[in-house]
């Protein structure tokens, strides 16, 4: 198993009438509730966090892009993680990702990856997502219908940059250059390992497949919603016959542990109502611009996810979170079992473990990770033996030892 | 109203045409919504022209969608449709987005497009008049922004219409939203602006320009950008209709067509 700590970076000082006052946390939410100067504090505690997670035995730690958006103040997930690359030396930094539709030209990003998996010394993983709605269509304003293939076109662009040894021109639809010539490239060959997050478009299925790139579920929502879409991609696995590694999934979770499951919901359960009704308050009108899903996708699966709308965080208690495992916290114990439930059940090898969660102040956001690293997280290490507990495919391959630096006149 | 079929070559899109009444003819290109269950705007045209309303790709059995990505494109493929359709200088009749398109068309091929009728065109973007963003409407909200008339709209839209709590209706409803808008994104978002202002100086054709004073989508103030840009232009401000003028009041815009042309 790879445990993965995940930042969202959230603004923790939305008010406690905020979603009377705002219609959303998203895309049109006035940025006069951003304070810069107290914004210095809070994103050096959170890259403190994440810096901790490595101290503490997390295997990656993680960050992912987001634009006008309060709970996630990361539009560029590589500035987070060009910091992380100078004072961690093993973890992974899993950025997931970034959103490759949305540059121009998408070189940029083949470009700064690589400075990331140089500067780290091979440790990039890198995600692709195609991005919410709410990023891509409604905040940087792409053009629904044609996302995916200007995704698409990205992804081969990045690829063959990746690849290359030398310049060449590539003749796209929506990117035209005459020379690409990725410097740097990356340490690792031909690509840092690649995982998609995805959500449950039929067509990503086949992607990661096709790629073998990692599948990975990030949602909010538990593990026991995520069942049957992890089981449409596993299906999907059987029926083009290729091999059932757990880690060509991930999934992420939130996660609170407490020294006993009444702590935890002390400790906890302000900031767990924080994110769920703060945090996730997204006006419908921008969850879905029309063409955003293809017309294939919204017949086989996304009815169910619209059906799912329906449901109602701010009524919402402690106990409908915990218990629906929306929410998995409670003793080392009680999370152990769950964890292990959520990690047979979707078959999973890689989890993104949200343990900051909403406005978590800093020790409590220590006491839950250390409590996951020494009491939770061993026990979960060994679940799947028949894989060695590593899939070289879908994990990092860092540079064993530094080379030695001369002067060009020696 | 009755419709048939017709193949484009090379693009090889199946075009549903629609197709009623005698008289002159007269080319109907909808807007982003697609026709209306019982258009009343169609019906009132076909009482005095020979009404062809093509649908674009992406609406009704249209199909092609895929093969058109930006304006040049649609514009091309409308005048194909106008040509395969073997109509002589028709009245070239657009609303909203469909306005779009056919003021491309006339300012593309103005020997073409001699008679010229644009029904609150989308396609031009004022600064101080942001246009609202539909794409981030629920479908509750279409009413009172469509229609002056809020209620009448209401009936209008969901004429012929199921029930959300039906998932089958409920899928339909959204594959059908996804194709309309999906393509209509492609002209109109995130805002509905691809250059035609400077192109309309090009336009040749007599231009009747009608627009619904109480237009809440697109103030009727852009009616008067597009009657300052197009050289023989009229404007008609239609009293107590809103964006969907051909439907609120049928009565008045076909008579506005009829004492134009």
């Amino acid at each position: 198993m790879k445990f993965t700590w995940f930042h969202l970076m959230p603004w923790p000082h939305m008010p406690d009438d905020f979603r009377q006052k705002h219609r959303s946390v998203w895309v049109d939410l006035p940025n006069r509730m951003y304070e810069p100067e107290r914004g210095h504090g809070i994103y050096h505690q959170y890259l403190d966090q994440l810096e901790y997670a490595e101290q503490i035995g997390f295997d990656g730690i993680g960050v992912n892009e987001h634009h006008a958006n309060a709970y996630g103040l990361m539009p560029s997930p590589n500035i987070m993680a060009a910091t992380l690359t100078r004072r961690t030396s093993k973890a992974a930094l899993v950025v997931l990702g970034n959103s490759i539709a949305l540059y121009n030209p998408p070189l940029r990003v083949a470009e700064e990856m690589a400075m990331i998996d140089v500067l780290s010394g091979g440790r990039l993983v890198a995600g692709f997502p195609v991005g919410t709605s709410m990023d891509t269509n409604y905040a940087y304003g792409t053009i629904p219908a044609l996302t995916r293939e200007k995704y698409a076109e990205a992804h081969d662009l990045i690829r063959k940059a990746w690849a290359a040894d030398e310049p060449f021109a590539f003749n796209g639809r929506y990117t035209k250059l005459r020379y690409v010539n990725c410097w740097p490239k990356p340490i690792q060959r031909p690509a840092p390992p690649v995982f998609i997050p995805g959500g449950g478009s039929v067509e990503t299925y086949d992607f990661c497949i096709d790629n073998t790139y990692s599948y990975s579920y990030l949602s909010y929502s538990g593990y026991l919603r995520a069942k049957l879409l992890m089981e449409g991609y596993w299906k999907r696995i059987a029926e083009r016959k290729v091999d059932e590694s757990p880690y060509r999934a991930g999934f992420a979770q939130v996660i609170c542990v407490a020294d006993t499951d009444a702590e935890a919901e002390k400790l906890f359960g302000p900031h767990v109502s924080y994110f769920y009704n703060r945090c996730l308050h997204v006006y419908p009108g921008f969850a879905d611009a029309p063409g955003y899903r293809t017309v294939k996708t919204i017949q086989t699966g996304a009815l169910s996810q619209f059906t799912q709308s329906g449901r109602d965080y701010p009524s919402m208690t402690w106990k409908d979170l915990t218990e629906g495992r929306y929410v998995v916290a409670g003793s080392p114990d009680t999370v152990r079992q769950q964890m292990e439930e959520l990690i047979r059940t979707l078959r999973v090898g890689n989890v993104f473990c949200l343990l900051h969660v909403g406005n978590m102040p800093d020790d409590k956001v220590r006491h839950s990770s250390r409590l996951f690293a020494e009491k939770v997280m061993p026990r979960l290490r060994n679940l799947w033996p028949d894989w060695n507990n590593h899939d070289d495919r879908f994990w990092i391959h860092p540079m064993h030892d530094p080379v030695t630096m001369r002067v060009a006149a020696e | 109203m009755k419709s048939r079929f017709l193949r484009l070559k090379p693009s090889g899109a199946r075009i549903q045409v629609f197709e009623a009444g005698r008289g002159k003819d007269l080319l109907f290109l909808h807007g982003a919504g697609g026709h209306m269950p019982n258009d009343r705007l169609l019906a009132a045209l076909a009482g005095k022209y020979r009404v062809l309303a093509p649908l674009l790709p992406g609406y009704g059995q249209s199909t092609g969608e895929d093969g058109l990505r930006d304006m040049l494109d649609v514009t091309l493929h409308s005048l194909d449709v106008l040509e395969a359709l073997k109509l002589t200088k028709p009245i070239v009749v657009g609303h909203s987005m469909g306005g779009m398109i056919a003021a491309e068309m006339a300012a593309i091929a103005h020997t073409e497009v001699t008679r010229l009728c644009l029904l609150a065109p989308a396609g031009l973007w004022l600064d101080d008049r942001p246009i609202v963003d539909i794409f981030a409407k629920l479908p509750y909200e279409l009413p009172a922004l469509l229609f002056h008339d809020a209620e009448l709209g209401k009936k209008l839209l969901t004429a012929g219409g199921g029930s959300m709590d039906d998932p089958e209706f409920l899928k339909q409803f959204l594959v059908t939203r996804a194709r309309q808008l999906g393509m209509a994104g492609k002209l109109l978002f995130p805002i509905p602006d691809r250059g035609l202002g400077e192109r309309l100086h090009r336009i040749t054709a007599r231009t009747l320009i009608v627009w619904g004073r109480e237009d809440a989508l697109v103030p009727a103030t852009y009616g008067d950008a597009f009657k300052r840009a197009i050289s023989k232009a009229k404007l008609v401000k239609v009293a107590k209709a809103g964006h969907a003028v051909g439907q609120e009041k049928p009565a008045a815009v076909l008579k506005a067509i009829k004492n134009y042309f």
